[in-house]
């Protein structure tokens, strides 16, 4: 049997010195699309966080196995780098930083830690521009400061280019859906499919099940006072839907 | 303690002990005895070979200003100046008016070139440099090269230090001098008035466009010098010049007073655009130390149509008390200010412009960035004056200020004052924290802190750095890099 890309064993978080995630199992293969669903507060996006490496989310028990690799051991940048990426459910602004440096920068980051050249100015400017098309985003939009001014919309189709562009290992999908309309949401699947067809893993933290009907998902998990309550196939999000979180 | 604050303290750590321009050159010294008096007035002048009417100005300087106080109202705080501790003049001793480069004490292009100014024209000519700056290098109280003066002289350009302008023109030094900052103009005016020492001169005749950035590079290196230089630029009807100034200092235990005045003259339809990049040691990391700078930099367009442009870096000094100001008095005339000032560590800027529209029609911009990281504190203060007769004057203001750290702080302190209804001014001013949040979305798209402050930093002074000329632009980049480093890659 091959190693998951991803394993979670026993994981604990506490934050603020409450716990939040009480003995967390999952694991997650390359290619494969998982769904966490739960109610608010249930630890979802403790997870999210706890997985990018944000600080105060650190685990107090437990293993997080990225890649065969410690992930504790890692600072966000380096996880990131090997491929790890996190679409923000309330993606910040950040004054003074536009997008298109923005992305470049963080390419290049990806593509130095592998050993690669930078790329070329121009060979970024056309795959930007390819992708931002695709997405329906504006070249005002890509001129713009990182989710300077955005909409909810702008702001998650800007995360979705993000992930197109630094085509991750694994993508943990906090809320994406949220704030998109229904043309969003088919991209986004596209997007999500495309990526995995390369091989690419995504962890989607969803309430709803609108996201999930344009892609084929593998696991669904079901998360309830910090642990998975429940697991299942793609029918497990439909029971869900039609019965709550109780079910 | 987070790791933001962790890193801001590194980051004034490594300040501290980065500043690469602290070393000490050893030179021999003739230098006046401590103390100010009518006497060191009159010794100064007559160090200079001065005429009579410029020993009278100065005198009348120096009475007026043993009347006056230093100003109280700008947000910074310091222990009381005692003007009777320092020197008010230092000269190399080999320098006896140097004739020609090859005269200069080779200690000092030594030190000139540690501090990398182009002072070798030589090299130009050979092609090894490929600079187009024109430099008058002033060390401590006076200038001790001018570079391309034959080559600016075929266009009639006048180039060179304060004295020899005073020596070989003096009945432009005589019209000029003091017309746009008056003698009691302020307490450090009225001080450097009494007994500045060298400076640069400039003067571009008409319908010429200087062909080269013409540069002056200050050197404070004795210690408990004061530096007062004193630069005068114009520019007559329908000419062009852009001048470049540039600081730096050693790195010294005890503080350091400069205080400079900076007059320009722009005639009808001539243009001065005056850049600084100002490094003077900034003192260390618990704020002892560095250089207190306080000047007057103002800019008159006396004439119709005169353009006059500040591009400032401010990044030196353990005080900053500067407002490069433009006086609109010709119709249709046009100021601006760009500024990037940024305080680390115990720094303390008080810094801005004053926009004063006397004529028609006159415009001004003014754009301001300051960035504090450290326990620095950083405000911007500005005048938007409008005469009553200043028909349709137009400002637009923007001051944004960019906050590193918890300890850190920003002002903005805006001066309106419309005194006519047709003008339209216009402010707007943004403050924004550089906080966890935003760097840990940089982090995850695998961007080192470092590089992520970097990127957002030189962002947020685009619009200020695309300004300077371009011999400048990489170096100011880089001290962006150099003041900020450790928060900055």
């Amino acid at each position: 049997m091959t190693t998951p890309l991803l394993t979670l064993d026993n994981l604990h978080v506490a934050v603020e010195g409450k716990p939040i995630l009480n003995g967390l199992h999952l694991a997650i293969n390359d290619g494969e699309i998982h769904a966490l669903m739960g109610p608010n507060g249930s630890g979802k996006s403790t997870l999210a966080f706890a997985l990018a490496g944000r600080e105060g989310y650190e685990p107090r028990k437990g293993e997080m196995r990225f890649q065969k690799r410690d992930l504790s051991a890692l600072a966000p940048e380096e996880r990131a780098r090997l491929g790890l990426f996190l679409g923000f459910q309330q993606p910040v602004d950040i004054p003074g930083l536009g997008v298109m440096p923005f992305l470049r920068a963080a390419l290049n980051a990806k593509r130095q830690a592998r050993g690669e050249e930078e790329i070329s100015p121009a060979d970024f400017l056309r795959l930007c521009r390819g992708a931002a098309e695709r997405l329906g985003i504006s070249e005002e939009l890509l001129r713009r400061n990182v989710n300077d001014g955005f909409s909810g919309g702008e702001k998650k189709r800007l995360e979705i280019l993000q992930m197109t562009i630094l085509k991750p290992r694994l993508a943990i999908l906090d809320e994406i859906d949220s704030g998109l309309d229904i043309d969003a949401l088919k991209l986004l699947g596209h997007a999500v499919n495309a990526l995995r067809e390369d091989g690419m893993a995504a962890l989607l933290i969803t309430h709803y099940r609108r996201l999930l009907e344009h892609l084929a998902l593998d696991k669904v998990h079901l998360l309830r006072d910090g642990k998975i309550a429940r697991r299942g196939g793609a029918e497990l999000a439909e029971i869900v839907e039609r019965e709550g979180y109780a079910a | 303690m987070s790791r933001i604050e962790a890193q801001t303290r590194e980051t004034a750590e490594a300040l501290g002990e980065n500043y690469k321009y602290g070393f000490i050159t050893q030179l021999e010294v003739d230098k006046a005895p401590k103390g100010l008096s009518e006497e060191i007035v009159r010794l100064i002048s007559a160090k200079k070979r001065e005429p009579k009417w410029l020993l009278e100005w100065r005198l009348k300087a120096y009475a007026r200003w043993k009347t006056m106080t230093p100003p109280s109202w700008a947000k910074i705080s310091h222990p009381p100046i005692d003007y009777q501790e320092l020197h008010y003049y230092a000269a190399p001793k080999s320098q006896n008016a140097p004739k020609s480069l090859d005269e200069v004490d080779p200690e000092l292009l030594r030190a000139y070139e540690k501090l990398g100014v182009p002072l070798m024209e030589r090299e130009r000519l050979a092609g090894v440099v490929s600079s187009n700056v024109a430099v008058d290098a002033v060390f401590d109280s006076v200038s001790v090269a001018t570079t391309f003066k034959d080559a600016l002289a075929e266009k009639g350009i006048l180039f060179c230090s304060f004295s020899e302008a005073v020596r070989e023109h003096p009945e432009i030094v005589r019209a000029y001098l003091g017309s746009v900052v008056p003698q009691g103009d302020n307490y450090f005016a009225a001080l450097n008035a009494a007994v500045f020492s060298d400076g640069s001169f400039a003067y571009i005749p008409p319908n010429v466009r200087c062909p080269m950035e013409l540069s002056t590079y200050f050197r404070i290196n004795e210690a408990k010098t004061g530096q007062f230089e004193r630069t005068l630029v114009i520019a007559d009807k329908g000419s062009y010049v852009s001048y470049l100034e540039g600081c730096t200092a050693p790195t010294r235990e005890e503080n350091q007073l400069h205080a400079a005045v900076v007059e320009l003259v722009a005639l009808q339809d001539a243009e001065i655009k005056y850049s600084t990049v100002q490094n003077w040691y900034p003192g260390d990391r618990d704020g002892k130390g560095g250089v207190y700078n306080f000047v007057t930099k103002r800019g008159d367009c006396r004439e119709k149509n005169a353009h006059i442009s500040w591009t400032q870096i401010e990044t030196g000094s353990a005080i900053t008390w500067k407002y490069p100001s433009c006086v609109l008095r010709g119709d249709g005339s046009s100021g601006a200010f760009y500024s990037v000032a940024i305080s680390n560590n115990k720094q303390q800027v008080d810094s801005g412009t004053k926009m004063i529209h006397l004529g028609k029609n006159t415009k001004s911009r003014i754009i301001s960035k300051g960035i504090s990281a450290g326990q620095s504190s950083n405000a911007y203060r500005g005048l938007v004056r409008v005469h009553p007769k200043a028909e349709k004057a137009r400002n637009f203001t923007q001051c944004d200020s960019l906050l590193l750290g918890p300890d850190a702080s920003a002002h903005t302190i805006p001066y309106i004052d419309a005194g006519n209804p047709s003008c339209q001014l216009e402010h707007e001013a943004t403050t924004a924290r550089i906080s966890e949040d935003r760097l840990f979305y940089c982090r995850q798209r695998g961007l080192s802190e470092d590089d992520a402050i970097a990127l957002i930093v030189n962002g947020f002074c685009r619009e200020v750095l695309q300004k300077l000329p371009m011999e400048f632009a990489a170096e100011a980049q880089n001290l962006l890099g150099l003041s900020l480093e450790g928060s900055v890659g």
